[in-house]
């Protein structure tokens, strides 16, 4: 009670609240009040003791000592934080591992770690080993609201209904719902911004960087990352080399659909591929090198795990696997499709050049895919 | 004019009386949220693992947004970590390293974010299952149960679209992947996925639009149901075991303010904690070893975080079947990632209405049940689980066949196999536990706890003493039922264990009477039956 402490006059409102129990002689205690707020807000309470029956014993003292020294652990952690955080020497070293730099993140993390940690289990011990114990119970007020509450709010909504006049006045419902419908379209559609025909522009998805028709018409090289045209002694006999379209910018991730594979197969594995290969992929291989599409069919991982003995390749995101000299037939995992086999040929001045495109869609499968 | 005079202790109360005839908050603060009373039980805090994970991530997540570029624009990176000068790398990348190489404290901070992104992943699975095994999800609970899941999914996403931020090797490749997953979808996936990517994948546009969905659209939603699903829980009050004095229509346990309160608080300090220590000692998606993405680059073991391998097991093990007819194509991606991920969460969706549909249960609950006492739900739940842990486990299939020397292909067959028969093993074992649990209870409650005191009667034979639980009738048997909650098992649950002495070397307190204090007398167990 602080009413005597404030020196304001007293609001009115007091006047009405102030529950004669609550000024009994004598004074109410603290612990009556606090009961009777339990009362009021349908708590009870079955069990309330303080931990320690006696105050002031070593067991106490321990327990209090215990929660002090946690929390004086955060301020010290909290402290060598900042310290380390300030003046340890952070900044990345190459090589060196005994650098004293190496440290400054598991310095930051357990310095971190500890200051949270102390706080923690000091509020934790203070909870459990000093808090009083208590067991309370609470009413639920479980289903529907009384049947007086919800039949005044019916009324009140069918009120509200009838005042509108919606249902007597059919015009203005017509004319709600055709004036609403073409504002709830129209706060969607910029989203139409966000839409691009994906066949427009001589269908991308059908098309890589090695198609004539975006080198003026030319043939495109297959070169090596750095832009250098590849030649057949780049590649050794049972190796293989990621090739890239020979256009500006044809090994960035713009032409992230064309690398390719290109793979010098031994005499016998490249007789062969020759003699099983499809009419698709008919010519498609220079002497002993074939140069398949590295973007898996299946969801476009690059397949580039190639094993020389058997001749599979191995896409490492989902382990299907490809035999190279089946025209890349999918011979395990979730791949249906062969991977797509790049024509290619040798040029005049003795580097490979792609003799077309692809002839049937890199990478994975679509709706409308030809 | 009298002289006011200041008495510093007379603030808290002034400031009280101030607000208070401001906003009239005396009855709403007691009544609705110190004397509000929760039941307790360490399974309870699952849910808020989440919840202080996500505070973290938001915390974090702020000062990483103050040092990240998403621009996927080349640039030639010339910073601190020199392994990688001079290579062509996006904006994005860039910046990512700077944040772990040239950004003070940024290394801790970005691994911080990672640890509890996952923790906040692996925390709502584990307080989902606590929900669904003891069946919390029951009336009138079921809104909340509909707002988890589409948290989980939002989470799912948000982690998703974080991951692939830094645009390393690793995220490039799980980006890609989500390319072909999107273009796999009948109809409507090339244009879906160029309304996404802008184009061909990857283009220019995809990560500035992951970067406004990761720091403002999702986490802005994430918030709001975080808030809507807690708000619930507060309206709704929380379910509690069954026990002593514990009904339907009450709940026993303590005061919000200042048991429940303070428990909460030393749990987040804790969980804050344990997650900046891994920071600092665990090293999380080292993304500069990994490179940047190109489209032609990736390696072995290449996983998603582990909340994703769940999907991309189940596209390692959908065999190859594609659909084509008409000329159109519907790809076998489509049939794992797209329809069984999407029937998947729709059926743990509407679980609760399932249920309740073959139960014909309609009724109020608010008392938790045991998951033996529930033996359908339980198998049905483990056997998801043993679905799941198939498919969890087939998504790094490569590393266990590398690591355990097993044939690949014998690891996908084996997957094939298992997606199938383990959850129906799994249905059968945990419906028969369940069973034989329940049988175990019974037993308790009719002949009591075995107390391991063997005793041999005059015709020789040996019988277990048992305590019974009750006084027993004149066969010796109880007359407890069983009422949902644990039965005691052991003789220690029945005080039998005399009380421990506290003190390492010399016992703390001795009772004030004595001054030593006598052992507590053990009396022989007397009463008992076979």
């Amino acid at each position: 009670m602080t009413a005597g402490q404030t020196t304001s006059p007293a609001p009115d409102r007091e006047v009405f609240d102030r529950d004669p129990r609550l000024d009994r002689e004598p004074v109410a205690s603290r612990f009556d009040l606090v009961r009777e707020g339990f009362r009021r807000d349908g708590v009870e309470i079955l069990h309330y003791e303080p931990r320690f029956q006696i105050s002031g014993t070593k067991e106490e003292k321990r327990v209090v000592r215990l929660v002090a020294g946690c929390f004086l652990l955060t301020g010290l952690a909290a402290l060598a934080f900042v310290a380390v955080y300030a003046f340890w020497p952070w900044e990345y070293q190459q090589g060196d591992v005994t650098d004293a730099s190496k440290w400054y993140t598991p310095l930051l993390g357990i310095t971190l770690g500890l200051a949270f940690l102390g706080i923690g289990f000091g509020i934790a011990i203070w909870a459990k080993k000093l808090l009083p114990e208590e067991i309370a119970v609470q009413d639920r007020h479980d289903g529907p609201s009384p049947d007086d509450e919800r039949r005044l709010t019916s009324a009140t909504l069918a009120q509200m209904g009838a005042d509108t006049g919606i249902a007597r006045r059919p015009l203005l419902k017509g004319a709600l719902v055709a004036g609403l419908a073409p504002m709830g379209i129209a706060a969607v559609v910029p989203l139409g911004a966000l839409l691009k025909d994906p066949h427009a522009g001589g269908d991308p998805l059908l098309h890589t960087g090695f198609d004539p028709a975006l080198n003026d018409g030319k043939l495109v090289h297959l070169v090596h990352q750095d832009g250098e045209p590849v030649r057949p002694e780049d590649v050794s006999v049972g190796g293989q080399l990621t090739v890239f379209p020979g256009v500006p910018g044809g090994s960035t991730n713009k032409y992230a659909d064309s690398p390719t594979l290109l793979i010098h197969l031994r005499a016998g594995d490249a007789d062969q591929a020759r003699r099983n290969a499809l009419p698709t992929n008919e010519d498609a291989q220079w002497g002993n090198f074939v140069a398949y599409s590295k973007i898996c069919t299946h969801v476009g991982c690059p397949a580039s795990l190639y094993e020389q003995q058997t001749n599979k390749l191995l896409c490492p995101c989902h382990q299907s696997q490809f035999l190279i000299t089946d025209n890349a037939r999918p011979v395990f995992g979730p791949a249906t499709r062969r991977l797509p086999q790049l024509p290619i040929t040798v040029d005049e001045e003795g580097f490979f050049v792609a003799k077309s495109d692809y002839k049937v869609p890199v990478g994975p499968a679509f709706w409308e895919r030809p | 004019m009298k002289r006011r005079t200041f008495d510093p202790k007379q603030i808290p109360t002034r400031a009280a009386n101030e607000i208070d005839s401001r906003f009239q908050l005396a009855r709403g603060l007691r009544a609705g949220l110190i004397n509000k009373v929760f039941p307790d039980h360490w399974s309870f805090l699952l849910g808020e693992i989440a919840l202080f994970s996500f505070i973290l991530l938001l915390l974090t997540g702020t000062f990483l947004a103050l040092f990240f570029d998403p621009s996927m624009e080349e640039v030639v990176y010339d910073g601190a970590f020199t392994p990688l000068r001079g290579v062509e790398m996006s904006k994005a990348y860039a910046s990512s390293l700077d944040l772990s190489f040239e950004v003070r404290g940024g290394l801790v901070m970005r691994q911080m974010h990672h640890w509890a992104a996952l923790l906040f992943l692996a925390a709502i699975f584990v307080h989902m299952f606590r929900i669904f095994f003891t069946g919390a999800f029951r009336k009138p609970r079921e809104t909340n149960w509909l707002i988890g899941i589409v948290l989980l999914n939002l989470a799912f996403f948000e982690g998703f679209v974080g991951y692939s931020l830094p645009d390393d090797a690793l995220s490039g490749t799980g980006l890609r992947i989500a390319s072909g997953i999107t273009l796999s979808v009948p109809l409507v996936g090339t244009w879906v996925h160029h309304a996404l990517f802008g184009g061909e994948f990857p283009g220019t546009v995809v990560l500035p639009r992951f970067y406004i969905l990761h720091v403002f659209l999702l986490p802005g939603l994430l918030v709001a149901l975080i808030a809507a699903h807690i708000g619930l829980v507060f309206k709704q009050k929380h379910t509690q075991w069954p026990g002593p004095g514990r009904t339907e229509h009450n709940v026993v346990g303590y005061r919000m303010i200042p048991n429940y309160i303070s428990k909460q608080a030393s749990f987040n300090m804790i969980v804050f904690g344990l997650i900046a220590l891994m920071s600092g000692l665990f090293q999380i998606n080292p993304i500069w070893l990994f490179g940047p993405y190109k489209g032609e680059v990736v390696s072995s073991a290449s996983q998603p975080d582990w909340y994703v391998m769940f999907m991309d097991g189940m596209i390692r093990l959908f065999p190859p079947w594609e659909i084509r007819a008409f000329g159109y194509t519907v790809p076998a991606a489509f049939f794992p990632a797209v329809l069984g991920l999407g029937l998947a969460i729709t059926l743990v969706a509407i679980y609760p209405f399932l249920e309740r549909r073959f139960t014909g249960d309609h009724g109020y609950h608010n008392l938790l049940q045991r998951p033996r006492d529930v033996p359908a739900r339980t198998a049905l739940g483990a056997a998801v689980i043993a679905f799941y842990m198939v498919n969890f486990l087939s998504g790094v299939n490569d590393v266990i066949a590398d690591k355990f020397q097993i044939s690949l292909n014998a690891m996908t067959w084996a997957g094939r196999i298992g997606v199938i028969v383990l959850p129906a093993a799994a249905y059968y074992a945990t419906y028969r536990i369940c069973l034989g649990l329940q049988q175990h209870d019974r037993e308790v409650l009719a002949h009591g706890v075995e107390t391991g005191v063997i005793r041999r009667l005059p015709n020789g034979q040996f019988i277990e003493v048992h305590q019974p639980l009750a006084t027993p009738d004149e066969h010796g048997h109880g007359e407890l039922e069983y009422a949902g909650a644990p039965v005691p098992k052991k003789m220690n649950r029945l005080g039998a264990l005399v009380p421990a002495v506290k003190g390492f070397f010399v016992p703390v307190e001795r009772p004030t009477e004595a001054p030593v204090s006598p052992a507590p007398k053990r009396e022989e167990i007397t009463a008992g039956s076979e």
